[in-house]
């Protein structure tokens, strides 16, 4: 076996190969924890395991790994799918067409990803047609693009909460766990800008910088002028018939409170923050400090609203 | 191979940490490794300059090790904003505006990360830093949103690169509730400088690789770029004054 001659020629497919490894000093601590010599018999086993690790396919993942990333993978879905929607419809111009496009390529490459980790234990892809926007008529996310970006902030902020909930379900695998936490981050980006086109169209008009009018804690009057952070419960969202679940507790009120909490192991962080002079820690700016996490099976109830009876069928967020 | 190192210079099974003295390419290193029988475990010391000098305080190790990391970072970002609301580029913005309320609130947040993160180590605190921002001009808006960018990115990419190495559900979960709070302040400070660049520099639909990997088809997929403790130190020690610089030796 030339060695040298294999990770050669992986690298002409993979230029990333070398990355993929363990860093020279991990490789030494995985060598000296087999207890055994490095000689020539045992040199195929362990590029055995270094490659194993290295792409992962071989050994099946736990299976709250494979749970975990598959909900995220059915509300990236949800995601890729519904923006698609309202490109499809023409419903933005100019930067804000190109914004809903960057954000509707981030869920299509985090697809790719989880895909990619999940293998053969992926659920297949539902299809548009799995997903009712509308969730059941109560919602007419296509009439305007002030409309669709109202629950496009609902769909973003959930997937947030999900992903942070779903976090320590990932913890025996560091580098998925490391990539959902790069995954979930993004979507607080999105989240930020969604927020501030949503200023954008309430204040200015279409294609304006949001970034110029300034957001009102809890959202302002029905959630119209949104910050770039959940300020108190965002007055329950968009449409809060249907979207204050989005910002509201999870099964267990206790180890998933509402957004508008502001104790954090066990401490107040309104009432022990040392303000800024002149500054004052109000209940807003101290919701807004952290974002809450949501249990699966909450995350799963809000996601239900937004299947189509083919969506049932296939078992989504079931 | 033993003609490889100069006479007493090579890592022996009694002194395996005696550096190295050639740098080794990935190759001659594997070959090195396959080659050699009764191996004893070789370590690659001296890769990093930091280790446990005087006037560097490290963070130290296991999850205290990690919130102190974090609070080390967020007490950066705590001092910068309030500099920013005391400097004459603040000030002079009139009440109401949105940037007005945007340095408002990120002071708010920083300030509130750091006094938990304090309170929850306790007497496992490390100290108050001072920092160095004589680079920054705090009249200037370019100038600050630069910085407040630099730090807001890094700080994201920071508690990502971290949490491979926490061992408590608990606080991990505390990481993942501050994160996203930084990433949205991530992106309204990138949207404030260049609308549309909130996941990074923007060309029309195309964004480029600063924040996140651009690819569509890769692993690592339009993720953010996470980044370990060494490498966000680097940055950071470099906006904080001598006697206040930090290292994390316990997380490679």
């Amino acid at each position: 076996m030339d060695f040298f001659q294999i990770l050669t020629d992986i690298e002409k497919t993979d230029a990333d190969v070398y990355d993929r490894f363990d860093s020279r000093r991990a490789v030494f601590k995985h060598l000296s924890g087999m207890g055994k010599k490095v000689t020539a018999a045992t040199l195929p086993l362990l590029l055995g395991t270094m490659f194993q690790k290295a792409y992962g396919q071989t050994t099946a993942l736990p299976a709250i790994i494979v749970e975990t990333l598959n909900l995220a993978l059915q509300l990236e879905y949800l995601e890729r799918y519904y923006y698609q929607a309202g490109l499809d419809r023409n419903l933005f111009t100019g930067q804000d067409r190109d914004a809903i496009t960057i954000i509707r390529d981030d869920e299509v490459g985090h697809i790719f990803a989880l895909r990619a980790v999940l293998g053969t234990a992926a659920i297949p892809d539902p299809g548009a047609d799995a997903f009712d926007y509308s969730a059941g008529g109560r919602l007419a996310p296509f009439a305007s693009a002030k409309d669709f970006l109202g629950t496009s902030q609902a769909f973003v902020d959930t997937g947030v909460r999900a992903y942070k909930g779903g976090a320590v379900n990932l913890m025996s695998n560091k580098d998925i766990l490391t990539a959902a936490l790069n995954i979930h981050s993004v979507e607080a980006r999105h989240s930020s800008h969604i927020r501030s086109m949503r200023r954008a169209y309430t204040a200015l008009g279409p294609n304006t910088n949001g970034t110029t009018v300034a957001g009102l804690e809890g959202g302002g009057p029905n959630d119209t002028l949104p910050k770039g952070w959940i300020s108190l419960l965002e007055g329950g969202g968009p449409v809060p018939a249907v979207t204050a679940p989005v910002y509201g507790p999870g099964a267990d009120p206790a180890k998933f409170p509402a957004e508008d909490n502001v104790t954090h192991g066990g401490l107040n962080v309104q009432t022990g923050t040392a303000a800024p002079a002149g500054l004052t820690i109000t209940a807003a700016a101290a919701s807004e400090a952290f974002d809450e996490p949501l249990d699966a099976v909450t995350v799963k109830t809000i996601a239900r609203n937004f299947r189509s009876a083919k969506g049932v069928t296939l078992g989504l967020f079931a | 191979m033993s003609s490889t190192f100069p006479s007493g210079q090579r890592p022996t099974a009694s002194d395996p940490a005696r550096p190295l003295l050639t740098p080794i390419k990935r190759r001659s290193f594997f070959m090195y490794a396959g080659a050699t029988a009764g191996a004893t475990a070789l370590v690659l010391a001296g890769c990093n300059k930091d280790n446990n000098s005087p006037n560097v305080t490290d963070v130290g190790s296991g999850d205290f090790g990690i919130l102190n990391y974090a609070y080390a970072l967020e007490q950066l970002e705590a001092a910068f904003y309030i500099q920013i609301l005391a400097g004459s580029y603040f000030t002079g913005l009139a009440a109401g505006s949105a940037e007005r309320q945007l340095f408002t609130d990120l002071a708010l947040h920083e300030k509130i990360h750091s006094d938990f993160l304090q309170k929850a180590l306790g007497s496992n605190a490390i100290k108050q830093l001072t920092p160095n921002f004589s680079s920054i001009n705090f009249g200037d808006r370019a100038s600050l949103l630069s910085a407040a960018q630099a730090f807001e990115d890094l700080g994201v990419a920071a508690y990502n690169g971290a949490a491979r190495f926490i061992q408590s559900a608990d606080y991990l979960t505390l990481a993942g509730k501050i994160v996203s709070v930084e990433a949205r302040h991530a992106a309204l400070i990138r949207d404030t400088i260049a609308y549309n660049s909130f996941v990074g520099t923007a060309t029309g639909a195309g964004i480029a690789d600063d924040v996140i990997d651009p690819s569509l088809s890769t692993p690592t997929a339009r993720q953010e770029k996470s980044k370990l403790p060494a490498v966000v130190l680097d940055t950071a020690n470099k906006f904080l004054a001598d006697g206040s610089k930090i290292s994390a030796n316990s997380f490679r």
